[in-house]
């Protein structure tokens, strides 16, 4: 089936068989293999990025779903000239990143959280990361990270 | 996976043909739920409909003394919807407390719904507020609807297109959430109508069900010390790997009492 979509500002055209799934479109097909696979079973959040702005778990979503739609991966998530994202900052600020591989999808999920609860505490951002799972399990950073950016997000 | 044809038609009339005239078609809502049973290879449809594309499936509204929420409403909409938050509060937090914010951001009212799992929370809702389940074919009294272990009233090929609340005066839903999947191991919606009170509960048992004896006590007194003594039978109620039917009945009765505080 032939879908269009824009995927971090692009208008991409593929052709996809209905059963491939938007997390292997990305990785597989485009080669942007920022959005990592961990459970494959909607359970760690590893695959997360923005569909039409929300975040969704790429890895339970077929491509062909998103047709028409646009899909922003950890790969766009920093502006054209290289500026991160002040959820991206943040981590690097709060070392809320140890081997990296529940990375894009914390930063995704976290930058999710910010646009719908500014100025969120860090009992709200735990509670909201209850679908990301870190196998290092250095949430203390993660947590403090997205608290941090959620509260600039409050002020600016 | 096995590949299947896909469709997205955008009516509920165009749907309801592919389901009649293929093999094997499945819906495909949110996805949540199907998706990963398509990935195990428990569902091998030769066709999915993806009801993403019809309009009228989508959003809240106001009728009359009811609330109709579309069945391809997200968890999240229902949640944050000003509408249901100021018609029945206790539906926009039962939809808050499922799953995570990516699942709400995809899972949908009417797959939950249809999916029946014993331990889904909009059951307990859709009993516990005398909802109507409405298909493209007829509508479906709650108190009907839910029959079994993943089975539900719907026939072969039946869509639901909404479900419409009552408003009641007074509601809670109160669950105790598996902290691993997010589930319910019990969760209780009490809803008070004025001239009648219904408790549902989800979770214990193989479909949602009421409690009669606790519907009559907290009619003749709404207060949680009217429901000392009544948890319901263990022998009814499911034990698995997270509970014993004891612990749930406990659990019942515990949740059942605190949803009451809240709204007493
Ligand atoms: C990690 C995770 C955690 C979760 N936690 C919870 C939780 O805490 N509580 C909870 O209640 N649920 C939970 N869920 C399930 C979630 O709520 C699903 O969204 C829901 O069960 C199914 O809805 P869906 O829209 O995704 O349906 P789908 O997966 O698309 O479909 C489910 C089934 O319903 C059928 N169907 C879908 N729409 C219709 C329709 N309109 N008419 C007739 N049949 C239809 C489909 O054919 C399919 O058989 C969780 C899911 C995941 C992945
Ligand atoms: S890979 Fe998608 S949730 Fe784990
Ligand atoms: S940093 Fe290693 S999994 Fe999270």
């Amino acid at each position: 089936m032939n879908i269009t979509l824009t995927v971090n500002g692009q208008s991409i055209a593929r052709d996809v068989e209905p059963n491939v799934l938007l997390a292997d479109f990305l990785r597989d097909h485009l080669r942007l293999t920022g959005t990592h696979v961990g459970c494959d079973t909607t359970q760690c959040g590893c695959c997360i990025v923005h569909l039409d702005g929300k975040a969704v778990k790429s890895c339970t979503i077929f491509a062909v779903q998103a047709d028409g739609s646009s899909v922003l991966t950890i790969e766009g998530l920093a502006a054209p000239d290289g500026t991160l994202h002040p959820v991206q900052a943040a981590f690097r600020e709060h070392h809320g990143l140890q081997c990296g591989f529940c990375t894009p999808g914390m930063v995704m999920m976290g930058a999710d959280i910010v646009r719908r609860i500014p100025g969120a505490d860090e009992q709200t951002v735990r509670h909201e990361l209850e679908g990301n799972i870190c196998r290092c399990t250095g949430y203390q950073g993660i947590v403090e990270a997205i608290v941090d950016a959620a509260s600039q997000g409050a002020r600016s | 996976m096995r590949n299947f044809d896909y469709h997205r038609p955008t009516d509920i009339a165009a749907a309801a043909r592919v389901l009649a005239e293929r093999e094997d078609a499945k819906l495909l809502a949110g996805g949540m739920t199907l998706i990963p049973t398509l990935k195990q290879r428990l569902a091998t449809p030769t066709d999915l409909v993806d009801l993403g594309r019809i309009a009228a499936l989508k959003g809240v509204r106001r009728e009359g003394n009811g609330l109709v929420i579309g069945a391809m409403t997200c968890h999240a909409d229902v949640a944050t919807s000003p509408v249901v938050r100021e018609a029945i509060p206790a539906l926009a937090s039962l939809a808050g407390q499922i799953g995570d914010p990516a699942v709400r951001h995809r899972g949908t009212i009417g797959g939950s719904v249809a999916n029946a799992d014993p331990a889904a929370d909009y059951p307990a809702g859709v009993v516990g507020l005398d909802a109507t389940v409405i298909t493209d074919r007829r509508e479906i009294g709650a108190d009907d609807f839910f029959t079994g272990l993943f089975e539900t009233a719907l026939e072969p090929g039946e869509i639901i297109t909404a479900i419409r609340f009552l408003l009641p005066k007074r509601a809670a839903y109160q669950k105790f959430r598996h902290p691993a999947s997010g589930y319910a191991v019990a969760g209780v919606m009490v809803a008070d109508f004025g001239d009648a009170v219904r408790v549902a509960v989800t979770g214990a048992g193989p479909s949602a069900f009421r409690l009669d004896a606790m519907e009559k006590a907290l009619g003749a007194s709404f207060t949680p010390g009217a429901l000392e003594g009544l948890n319901p039978d263990a022998l009814e109620l499911l034990t698995d790997m997270h509970a014993s039917a004891e612990y749930r009945a406990h659990l019942v009765g515990v949740l059942a009492r605190r949803a009451v505080a809240a709204i007493a």
